[in-house]
């Protein structure tokens, strides 16, 4: 609405607090990405956010021992290279004898130790070890600094998808979610149209009951439905938790919400389209079928991206209608699952999480205008 | 593996296809018991007639039987059941004059309480900030996806997200927890966050705002687009500040959908279970109703209790579903 492109102060002002308020916002789950991708040891000693710097790690290293030494002269020389063999990497800043102070000496230059003996380390991790008298058979151990590059790895996705059954739990949130989204749809688009387009005596009475089922909570629900499932199982003989009862209850709770959009979209739908396939003789099954339903097509796109992320994103009906074994166990079940028994192993759970909110992610930024325009239309009070 | 692919894939084909098999089965079936021609004779017009009274409870069917079946048998059940103790005794008010003296349901409706106070409030705040700001600058587009972009993401997945910038190591310790990385910046002790009574209950709201403040900011950017241009023009040239445009002209016009997303964001907030149970079960006196009533359902094993604390949330719900229903009715004389 102001619309000169001078740079203010108000304008900067603007710019900066947006600018805070997105990094507040993005931080969060830039911490869990990052760190997924993160050595497990790094992890658990520097915040995720130094991860692009170059960091100092100190580690203990033997050297090779005396049947490894060369006699030159009158001294007998070790050469070799620290992270041969060893768990370190990276260029060695400073070193110090045994597991005292690693930052006693400096790399590149000879240091002179007790009885004669002379060390050099250079910065490669390359290093001459020179003895007037025969070396002991056990190499001498030295602690050195090294400063480690970044580095990134996947081997938190492979131990996740692997050994802690998240690769298996993906594939049950599929499971759940798909058919979650797709059957309630044409069941609430034809009951939207019923109560947007046709003469039905009740109907003020069935919009009240669809928007006053809107606000009931799930919870209200549960106890009843698991006692109705128990009976169910012992009469046909089956385990009372499975995927069907889950299929089922999300069509149950997500129908509401899907009646209530479809019809306020249905409703909106120009009179005159209507009025003049009746005049042509078109029953209201063919209207239907043939006129509304193409038409609807952006409102049941949106709907069914809702679903799917409440269907995928759920953990209540999960919990209450699925088993916990690891052939229905859904993400973010596990996820829960984890945080209790992995509290501290962040790898797994940075890994874990960043998994379980992939696909949603993915299927929000490709699909953002459909979202959006069902968030308004199931909002805004539109008609 | 594959099986399970299979099975999914048949109810997809079982679900649609009997879907589809019902709703052009039924309507063909009443095509041919009450046969219309365009011959126009008294049977025809009869027919017509009975037809149109069928059809539409024909398209309405399958829901009305799931909104019965999971929703409103369920709803009378369970109230049903708050009047039954754990062995099922009829107790009359027995469950919840239980809960009037629990400490933990005193503590969870007091919780419940603080979240209904801040979360609404804070979401709608920023969500009206940001849509007023973002408005104004080239890459606001991108600003509102950024922090729209929490919404996609399941409440478990926020509170690992959480729990990461919460974390506590001992002073001394390199933390690497964002928050007290920036506590410690500053001078201070490092806090374990998540098991500091009373306060703990804003890091878990944090969650929740930080996840629907997106919700607020696009409803509130759509209204806002729809103030007229002419009224802020011609206030602008009256010399109003722009902090006074906004709370004076832009607040009011839009006064409908901040209920809106208030009511929403409140409905929301009394359902609020998964980041409670995976941040800290309830524990360090965080408690809250959802929780507590599964708690009694699966811990406690007494869905007496369990069916009382669901009803209270219910009753909370009621003045909005009353409001809702009100608005609906209102506004909802679409269709013809």
């Amino acid at each position: 609405m102001i619309s000169d492109m001078k740079l203010t102060p108000s304008r900067v002002a603007v710019n900066l607090v947006v600018l805070v308020l997105v990094t507040l916002w993005t931080l969060p789950t830039l911490g869990i990405l990052v760190s997924s991708f993160r050595d497990k040891n790094l992890i658990s000693s520097s915040g995720w956010w130094t991860a692009l710097s170059t960091s100092d790690r100190s580690a203990t290293i033997r050297l090779k021992g005396g049947k490894d030494a060369v006699q030159e002269g009158d001294k007998f020389v070790i050469k070799g290279n620290l992270f041969e063999g060893a768990d370190a990497s990276g260029t060695v800043s400073s070193f110090g004898l045994g597991t005292r102070d690693p930052k006693a000496n400096a790399v590149g230059a000879t240091a002179t130790l007790e009885d004669g003996k002379t060390l050099l380390i250079n910065a490669d991790g390359t290093y001459v070890f020179t003895s007037p008298t025969a070396f002991e058979e056990r190499g001498q151990r030295v602690s050195v600094i090294t400063a480690v590059p970044p580095s990134f790895t996947t081997d938190n996705y492979n131990t996740v998808l692997n050994s802690e059954g998240i690769g298996r739990s993906f594939l049950n949130s599929l499971t759940v979610a798909i058919p979650s989204t797709i059957i309630p749809i044409l069941i609430a688009a034809f009951a939207a149209y019923a109560l947007a387009w046709m003469e039905l005596p009740v109907r003020g009475l069935l919009v009240a009951v669809i928007v006053a089922l809107l606000v009931v909570p799930l919870q209200l629900s549960l106890i009843p439905l698991l006692s109705i499932y128990n009976n169910a199982g012992d009469l046909l003989g089956m385990s009372p938790k499975g995927y069907l009862g889950v299929w089922l209850a999300h069509t149950g709770f997500g129908l509401p919400f899907a009646i209530y959009l479809f019809r306020s979209y249905i409703a909106g739908l120009p009179k005159d389209l209507i009025e003049s396939a009746r005049v042509d003789g078109a029953n209201d099954f063919r209207i239907f079928t043939r006129i509304v339903l193409p038409l609807s097509f952006p409102v049941l796109a949106s709907f069914a991206i809702f679903q799917f992320l409440w269907t995928w994103n759920d953990l209540l009906v999960a919990m209450v209608f699925l088993g916990s074994d690891n052939e229905q166990l859904v993400l973010t079940g596990r996820l829960n699952g984890l945080l209790g028994s992995r509290g501290g192993n962040w790898e797994i759970l940075t890994t874990s999480a960043f998994i379980t909110i992939i696909v949603p992610l993915v299927v929000f930024f490709s699909l953002q205008r459909y979202f959006v325009r069902g968030l308004l239309a199931g909002s805004v009070k539109g008609g | 593996m594959g099986a399970q692919i299979f099975n999914a894939l048949l109810t997809i084909f079982i679900g649609v296809g009997g879907c589809l098999a019902y709703f052009f089965g039924s309507n063909w079936l009443l095509d041919r018991a009450l046969p219309v021609d365009a011959s126009n004779d008294t049977s025809s017009v009869a027919n017509l007639k009975r037809q149109s009274i069928i059809r539409p409870w024909l398209f309405l069917a399958p829901a009305l039987i799931f909104l019965s079946l999971y929703l409103i048998y369920p709803a009378i059940s369970t109230f049903i059941w708050s009047f039954f103790d754990k062995n099922e005794n009829f107790i009359g008010l027995g469950n919840y004059a239980w809960a009037l003296q629990d400490e933990q349901f005193r503590q969870s409706v007091f919780n419940n309480f603080i979240w209904l106070l801040v979360v609404p409030a804070a979401c709608t705040f920023l969500g009206l900030i940001i849509a007023v700001l973002t408005d104004r600058i080239w890459w606001g587009q991108l600003a509102k996806s950024l922090i729209f972009l929490p919404l996609a993401i399941s409440f478990v997945g926020a509170s690992v997200i959480w729990k990461f910038v919460y974390d506590y190591r001992e002073k001394g310790q390199e933390q690497i927890g964002l928050l007290n990385t920036i506590v410690e910046w500053f001078g201070f002790d490092p806090q374990v966050w998540i098991s500091m009574p009373f306060w703990n209950n804003f890091f878990l709201m944090v969650i929740l705002i930080w996840i629907q403040t997106g919700f607020a900011t696009v409803i509130l950017g759509a209204a806002l687009r729809g103030v007229p241009e002419d009224t802020l023009e011609a206030a602008n040239i009256d010399g109003a500040s722009p902090f006074k445009i906004f709370y004076r002209i832009m607040v009011p016009q839009i006064m409908g959908t901040i209920l809106v997303v208030w009511t929403t964001i409140t409905v929301l907030v009394l359902k609020v279970f998964d980041i409670v149970l995976s941040m800290t079960n309830g524990q360090w006196g965080s408690q809250v109703l959802a929780n507590y009533m599964y708690d009694w359902m699966f811990r406690g094993l007494d869905y007496g209790k369990s069916a009382a604390i669901a009803m209270v949330l219910m009753i909370a719900l009621l003045p909005i579903m009353i409001w809702n229903i009100r608005q609906a009715n209102a506004d909802g004389k679409g269709g013809h």
